[in-house]
């Protein structure tokens, strides 16, 4: 972190936590919150595409028609958990603490998986009601950015997969604590996104 | 062992107490918007302030509990590059239902 160290120059900042520049991965961190912050406008431009097509049903089944937020409301809950879950993951990472994270990473991994099963199973409620990505504009849209959302979800539990290989292997190596970061900050922001699906996607669309 | 990172990762990494509170707090602002959409609770336009409104306060609740955002210099580039993504996210959204709406309008007129 060769800014920040410009920065405590400049700024003098006194009783911060400058102890905490242990970790050589700083910058691989912040890469990868650049990585993060590219994905956000993928997710913009899905988000004004169905914007702009969001009344655009083409005369055929409506949103109004299919949504359950009771049942979008459990989806919320197992993501807002598995992004508390990840945290206690990283706190017991900090810790060294393998059985404490892996733990945690368990969880994190079922619910993750569970919210997986209902979009599926959502997918497959909506298409055999007679929504699928062909009806209209609408569909297409929703399909493309809710899809979108659940890839990046399936592709975080890839890594998770691959992540519990490297630190039976390894432990708790420096390149591991980065990687682990890493994927915690592609969680919570997977999280973050889904507050935009169910406001602008869900709760707007049966009002 | 745990005492030791309790107290001294604490600002760093976090806490059980900030994780918890970053929960609840999300959850109350989860809550709100779906209740008030399922029991129509007030006119249209109040409920879709509302709606943006906890979203809104939600992204901001994880960014600082489970993403530990601050502003001090040791996050300064990453709160900067937050801050230029959001203008630019605003400009592409409001800037693609602005011109459409006013397309759809325009086409509209002439039939």
């Amino acid at each position: 972190m060769t800014s920040t160290a410009d920065h405590t120059v400049l700024e003098d900042t006194p009783g911060h936590d400058h102890e905490h520049h242990h970790d050589a991965g700083g910058d691989t961190v912040f890469g990868f919150w650049i990585y993060i912050m590219s994905d956000c406008l993928l997710f913009a431009t899905l988000f004004a595409t169905y914007a702009v097509l969001s009344g655009s049903f083409a005369g055929g089944i409506t949103a109004k028609d299919l949504f359950d937020l009771k049942f979008v409301a459990a989806e919320t809950a197992l993501l807002l958990l598995s992004s508390f879950t990840f945290g206690m993951a990283m706190l017991y990472a900090h810790q060294h603490n393998m059985r404490g994270m892996i733990t945690w990473l368990c969880i994190t991994f079922a619910l993750g998986a569970g919210f997986l099963c209902m979009e599926m199973y959502e997918f497959h409620h909506f298409s055999s009601m007679g929504a699928t990505p062909q009806t209209s504009a609408y569909w297409s849209a929703f399909y493309t950015l809710v899809a979108t959302h659940g890839l990046h979800v399936t592709a975080g539990m890839i890594w998770m997969l691959i992540l519990f290989v490297h630190f039976y292997r390894d432990g708790f190596t420096n390149a591991n604590l980065v990687r682990l970061a890493c994927l915690s900050l592609f969680w919570h922001f997977l999280d973050i996104i889904w507050i935009c699906v169910f406001s602008v996607v869900y709760l707007m669309g049966v009002m | 062992m745990s005492e030791q990172t309790q107290g001294h990762g604490g600002q760093a990494h976090g806490s059980v107490k900030e994780y918890v509170v970053g929960l609840l707090l999300s959850i109350v602002l989860t809550v709100i918007p779906f209740s008030m959409v399922m029991l129509d609770a007030a006119s249209s336009t109040v409920i879709l302030g509302v709606i943006l409104l906890c979203a809104v306060a939600q992204m901001l609740v994880q960014l600082v509990f489970f993403l530990h955002m601050n502003t001090s210099s040791d996050q300064i580039w990453n709160t900067a590059s937050a801050v230029f993504i959001v203008i630019i996210v605003a400009i592409l959204i409001i800037g693609s239902v602005w011109i459409m709406d006013h397309l759809n309008h325009n086409m509209m007129m002439g039939h």
